[in-house]
């Protein structure tokens, strides 16, 4: 094995020195071929040049056909062909800076159909290329193409490729082109054969392409092959749906999970439960802020270090409310609801007074940004961490209410509040720091947040009515209700979208709480026993 | 006659009786300020601030509504905005028809803005809405007949207490979602506006928004009659039977859902007809009107002006929104402030609102609801877990 790879390596590199020896052969031919841009002759001469540096097939020419393609490839006064940067005139070949930037540059005129020669030039070229990738992405853009001219310098490619990953977009390729070009049935049936297993969107487009022109049996075997691409891409939008619901689900689940705490022991509705989020979100913003002035080394970790923070702002201004406004109010729970009303009126304006009413920029940690592809999925890392970050949250308050003695007092005030009492159990502490632990899940439910959405001092507003729907349609008191009833709103909306539009979907969903509140009206998983009178 | 000796039923409360007589008198008094007096008099009442004062009347109308339902029967809606908005947006349709040809693109058929989405023709939900009275028919059945399906649905199932705040904030949420649409035929984000006339009279006209400011005071105080007859009366004290103790009303052999349906939809119909009032007065009804926090505050008028006494809602209304108008005026930055204040405040130490203050302040014995939403002598954990 290892004296494979050796080999392998040693062919690699002397493949390398030989395109490194061609390269510098042809780079006095593919100057002198890009000086003829000077005196081509209307647009006819320009393809002529464009055909000519194709032919000579040499990568050291896509610089200059880029350049051309965005309209800034110039002729200098005295007649030489040079790229115009950003503050000098470039070499088109080496991109060496010639000349300070003048005046009076000629552009070279070029129009659509050009564009697109110039496209299928450089994918054509870009198909020696070192990097993989872009080999790969040359490939692509033959396929979508699928220009006959082009069959040759592919095979050829195909050839003296190494990579299977390349091997295979490039043998989609030749397929694309002899499917469009070919009249030899065994050849059609094979080409769509391979392409039928790349299986996305563009080999649809090709295979789709070819049916409106097929006839007799060949028809049908691109109909087999589009149902096989269909069925297949159905399935991974079902998969990305399902991705986006989780994901919704995440984010619905962390804004009502605190609120799910304190409706189901105390019965306190916290109508200022989104303020309590955009706390966090603030929060995140002002440890970002602080850090960016003076520890720029420390941004990737500003979330960590916001998530505590975060938790301690929401939860003492929850701690505030219960021992200033609510206790007053136990046993009352219509006047609760009006009171924390007022607090997140107050709260808004204070916030807005403080932060202006702006949008406040949070950024993304280098390890947050980004997506990656799996399959025909795209998957944000923010998304992913969201959910990771959701999840974990669910199983350590899990863990704190089923394992630490504040959870075993929790569920007694919950289940019976005068036998607890009875028992010894201090129930308005229990209260207070009940209301003081959703508050602050609801503070870190913020920090994720700020990365997904607007940091505004109306953040929370967006957020309480869907908080609600989860914890009513999941059950109070109930944290498994909770997630189930975040991740099937979430899904079940994603769902909806595609046939009903994002806001008949979030309509058809309030309107199924709104009736299955009749049906069950303790939610999904409610309380039973002793507990519910 | 039946109908006459039930609204006489209401006129037995000295309170109510006086208060009619002055809603009325305010409702004369201010047309003839505001046509007769010269400008140059001090008692004379500015063009503008009409149409403002017959808002807070409106506003007056739906806290009215929304204290029968809260006040004597225990439901807080926090949905009472989708029933006057409703009710607006069934005036705005009539008064939208009314332009004709007017409007800017001047079709004789269809508004402006189905113009301008390239419709081709009236969807069948406006057809009719050219006669006024059709309009008003529709002004009062359709919040009526929404409150009919939620009330019969949510009271059938027993949803109760801060369930019931919480779906009906949702109804209120879905419809405003739904009136954004532009699909939906309503105006979408920009709603209705640009009225031209009303009747054929021009709704810019001082005579017209004298008629109007009338018109509003005399359905407030025809209303309050209404409210003060029905609670008066002795469906009325059924009414509070439910509030205090709903499971013991039922033990006794009624049948709570009903009687609370009956108060839910007559307070809709309130609601609507406030809306429609509303709209010739400020000239726009948007999707904005179903927006929770409007409904919320709407709470918070009744509150203050204390629950349960019909006559405090109305006043406090008035209170609330001009504290608004003058806080936007002069301080706009601390309006929110000053309303959330005002619900803590409300809430922690005037329960019975400021109605109750003056009952206190006049030594007479506070019949206003006791604190408790629900069954009185139980404790925190049961009072949410509802029966």
């Amino acid at each position: 094995m290892p004296l494979l790879r050796i080999l392998a390596l040693a062919v690699t590199l002397a493949l390398g020195a030989l395109a490194a020896e061609r390269a510098s052969a042809d780079e006095a031919q593919v100057s002198a071929a890009i000086q003829k841009f000077a005196t081509a002759d209307g647009f006819s001469g320009v393809e002529a040049t464009i055909q000519e540096l194709g032919a000579i097939g040499d990568p050291l020419a896509v610089r200059a056909l880029r350049a051309l393609g965005e309209n800034e490839l110039k002729v200098t006064p005295d007649g030489a062909v040079v790229i115009e940067g950003a503050d000098a005139l470039l070499d088109p070949v080496t991109g060496e800076t010639v000349a300070e930037k003048g005046p009076r540059l000629e552009r070279i005129r070029i129009k659509n159909s050009i564009r697109s020669m110039i496209d299928e030039t450089i994918s054509a070229l870009t198909l020696r290329a070192a990097d993989p990738v872009v080999r790969m992405s040359a490939a692509d853009t033959i396929f979508a193409a699928a220009d006959p001219e082009q069959l040759e310098p592919v095979q050829a490619a195909l050839a003296a490729e190494q990579d299977p990953d390349v091997r295979r977009r490039l043998e989609q390729a030749v397929a694309a082109i002899q499917l469009a070009s070919s009249d030899d049935p065994e050849i059609i049936r094979a080409s769509i054969e391979v392409i039928s297993q790349r299986g996305d969107q563009a080999a649809l487009g090709v295979l789709l392409g070819y049916r409106n022109q097929a006839t007799g049996e060949m028809a049908d075997a691109a109909d087999e092959g589009i149902e096989a691409i269909e069925t297949r891409l159905a399935m991974w939008q079902a998969g990305q749906n399902i991705w986006y619901g989780i994901s919704l689900g995440s984010v619905l689940f962390l804004a009502a999970i605190g609120l799910a705490i304190t409706f189901g022991v105390m019965g306190v509705i916290n109508m200022a439960h989104g303020e309590m989020v955009m706390l966090g979100a603030y929060t995140t913003f002002v440890v970002q802020e602080t850090i960016r002035n003076s520890f720029p080394w420390l941004f990737d970790w500003s979330l960590l270090i916001a998530l505590p923070l975060a938790f301690l702002v929401a939860g003492f201004v929850g701690l505030i409310m219960e021992r200033g406004i609510i206790r007053h109010l136990y046993g009352r729970p219509l006047e609760t609801l009006l009171a924390t009303w007022g607090v997140s009126l107050i709260l808004q304006q204070a916030v807005r007074t403080i932060f202006g009413p702006n949008n406040r920029e949070v950024g993304n940690p280098s390890w947050m940004s980004g997506a990656f592809e799996l399959g025909e999925m795209s998957i944000t890392w923010s998304r992913l961490w969201i959910v990771c970050f959701a999840l974990f949250v669910f199983v350590a308050l899990l863990f704190a209410i089923n394992r630490s003695s504040l959870g075993l007092q929790m569920r007694a005030v919950t289940q019976n509040r005068r036998m607890a009492s009875a028992m010894g159990i201090r129930t308005p502490w229990v209260d207070a720091l009940t209301f003081a632990l959703g508050s602050g899940i609801a503070g870190i439910a913020g920090v994720a947040l700020s990365q997904i959405d607007n940091v505004s001092p109306n953040l929370g507003r967006g957020y309480i009515i869907d908080s609600f729907m989860v914890v009513v349609f999941g059950g109070v008191g109930n944290l498994w209700g909770t997630l189930v009833g975040g991740l099937t709103l979430g899904v079940a909306n994603k769902f909806l979208e595609p046939y009903a539009g994002a806001v008949l979907g979030k309509i058809l969903i309030l309107v199924f709480i709104i009736l299955f509140i009749q049906r069950r009206p303790r939610g999904l998983f409610a309380l039973k026993g002793r507990a519910v009178e | 006659m039946i109908l006459g000796r039930f609204l006489a039923g209401g006129l037995k409360s000295p309170v109510i009786l006086i208060s009619m007589l002055v809603i009325l008198g305010i409702g004369v008094l201010v047309p003839v300020l505001n046509l007769a007096v010269p400008p140059s008099s001090p008692f004379h009442v500015a063009d503008h601030l009409v149409p403002l004062y017959g808002k807070y009347l409106c506003y007056g109308m739906a806290a009215l509504a929304l204290d029968l339902v809260w006040g004597y029967c225990g439901i807080l809606s926090l949905g009472h905005g989708a029933f006057f908005a409703l009710g607006g947006y069934a005036m705005g349709m009539h008064l939208m028809r009314e332009i004709g040809t007017r409007g800017v693109y001047g079709d004789p058929i269809l508004p402006d803005f189905m113009v301008f989405l390239n419709w081709k023709e009236l969807p069948w939900f406006w057809y009719g809405f050219d006669s006024f009275l059709f309009a008003c028919l529709m002004v009062m059945l359709v919040p009526g007949l929404l409150a009919f399906i939620f009330g019969w649905f949510a009271f059938r199932s027993r949803v109760t207490g801060v369930y019931l705040s919480i779906i009906t904030q949702a109804m209120t949420y879905a419809l405003l979602l739904a009136f954004f649409r532009n699909d939906m035929g309503f105006g979408g984000n920009n709603g209705l506006t640009d009225f031209k006339d009303v009747l054929g009279y021009d709704l810019q006209s001082g005579q017209v928004r004298s008629a109007l400011f009338f018109l509003t005071a005399f359905f407030l105080a025809l209303n309050l009659l209404i409210a003060a007859a029905i609670t008066g009366s002795k469906y009325g004290k059924i009414l509070r039977a439910v509030r205090d103790a709903e499971a013991r009303t039922r033990f006794l052999g009624y049948r709570p859902e009903n009687i609370k349906l009956f108060a839910w939809v007559v307070s809709a119909v309130m609601a609507g007809i406030a809306g429609a009032l509303y709209v010739p007065q400020v000239g726009i009804i948007n999707p904005g009107e179903f927006a929770p926090a409007n409904s919320i505050e709407m709470v918070v008028w009744t509150a203050v002006g204390g629950r349960g006494t019909l006559v405090g809602p109305i006043g406090g209304a008035v209170l609330v929104n001009a504290a608004k108008s003058w806080f936007t005026g002069v301080l706009p930055e601390y309006w929110l402030f000053a309303l959330g204040g005002l619900f803590i405040l409300t809430t922690l130490f005037l329960p019975e609102g400021v109605a109750g203050l003056i009952r206190k302040a006049f030594g007479r014995r506070a019949k206003a609801p006791k604190g408790k939403d629900e069954e009185t002598d139980q404790p925190v954990a049961d009072a949410t877990a509802g029966e």
